[in-house]
């Protein structure tokens, strides 16, 4: 990769903001750096999973914890742009607060020449507990000419 | 002895489906993601008709792995609250005619839920089922399937640990 740092996380902001899922779900890329990313969604009443109570459901939750976790991915200086969720498990410690935004903040710890390794949390504004935790492999898509002459 | 006379069919189809529709429709997240429940006896398939709001990778293009994972997630529920409720109904310890949704049962809480995304999803309708694996009085671990056009060939599947919903708290008890 030629790519500088600063051009990389330019074009995955501009990727992100593109997936229709994401734009869909209200996601807003927050910050983005080497191997991680922060993503907020902001509640919204179509995402409630729960009318008795308001609170934003788990898939939803899910859907960001997976696209932080790829733009993690994606953002990893050892990692092309490119990547699809291998597994992802989410624990859900409490029900996001009815109203509040949830922020995600994904970190890629590893990746090895066809896997990226993520870890990230979930908050409301309760910034001391979390909402909920994932961990999660996703693919490190390799140019094929690239991969012949590396 | 004589048996008592069973119900007419669209008596007995209406209030299973009524219930299953204040189930369903109760939840806002299940509109905005386009997903329906068909049902077979007490057998429920869950589709997600396709929009194109649902991709996550627009060059492929290919479904979001959020999407899938909410899919999958909100088939678990359904499938979990279902079974529980079913079982009110048929039993007669729910009365399906005063079900409203102020007094539906409470859903299950998701404890932890595990996505194995096995191929792209495609640009168009998916399918799942939920299997129940063990339903115990506070947790139930729920093991789930997705496909598209091939029943035989997932495109995802998952499991998934919930909190079940106290059985004496509010919910459509009757006596």
């Amino acid at each position: 990769m030629t790519l500088k740092a600063g051009e990389k996380a330019r074009i995955a902001k501009q990727f992100i903001e593109a997936i229709p899922f994401s734009k869909a779900l209200g996601m807003n890329l927050d910050d983005i750096g080497d191997g991680f990313a922060v993503i907020s969604m902001p509640w919204n009443e179509d995402l409630v999973g729960d009318p008795q109570s308001g609170v934003i459901h788990g898939g939803a939750v899910s859907a960001l914890m997976d696209t932080c976790g790829g733009a993690a991915v994606m953002s990893h200086p050892d990692a092309p742009a490119g990547t699809a969720t291998i597994d992802l498990r989410i624990d859900y410690m409490r029900p996001a607060t009815p109203g509040q935004r949830i922020i995600a903040r994904a970190e890629c710890y590893n990746v090895t020449r066809s896997v990226g390794f993520v870890r990230a949390s979930a908050f409301d504004e309760d910034e001391d507990r979390p909402v909920a935790t994932a961990a999660g492999a996703f693919t490190v898509e390799r140019p094929k000419e690239k991969e012949a002459k590396a | 002895m004589t048996r008592p006379r069973p119900e007419p069919v669209q008596v007995v189809k209406e209030r299973r489906d009524r219930a299953l529709e204040l189930l369903v429709k109760g939840v806002p997240y299940a509109r905005f993601m386009g997903i329906e429940f068909d049902r077979r006896g007490d057998e429920l398939t869950a589709i997600m008709h396709y929009n194109e709001k649902l991709i996550g990778n627009p060059f492929l293009p290919a479904l979001h792995g959020g999407a899938i994972a909410s899919f999958l997630e909100m088939t678990s529920i359904i499938g979990l609250s279902w079974q529980t409720l079913w079982d009110d109904i048929e039993s007669g310890r729910t009365a399906a005619e005063d079900l409203s949704p102020e007094t539906m049962p409470r859903l299950p809480k998701t404890i932890d839920f595990t996505v194995d995304y096995l191929r792209a999803g495609l640009p168009r309708d998916a399918y799942a089922r939920a299997r129940v694996n063990r339903s115990g009085r506070r947790y139930a671990s729920v093991h789930v399937e997705a496909w598209q056009d091939n029943r035989d060939k997932l495109f995802a599947q998952a499991t998934g640990h919930f909190l079940m919903p106290s059985r004496n708290g509010n919910g459509a008890r009757v006596g």
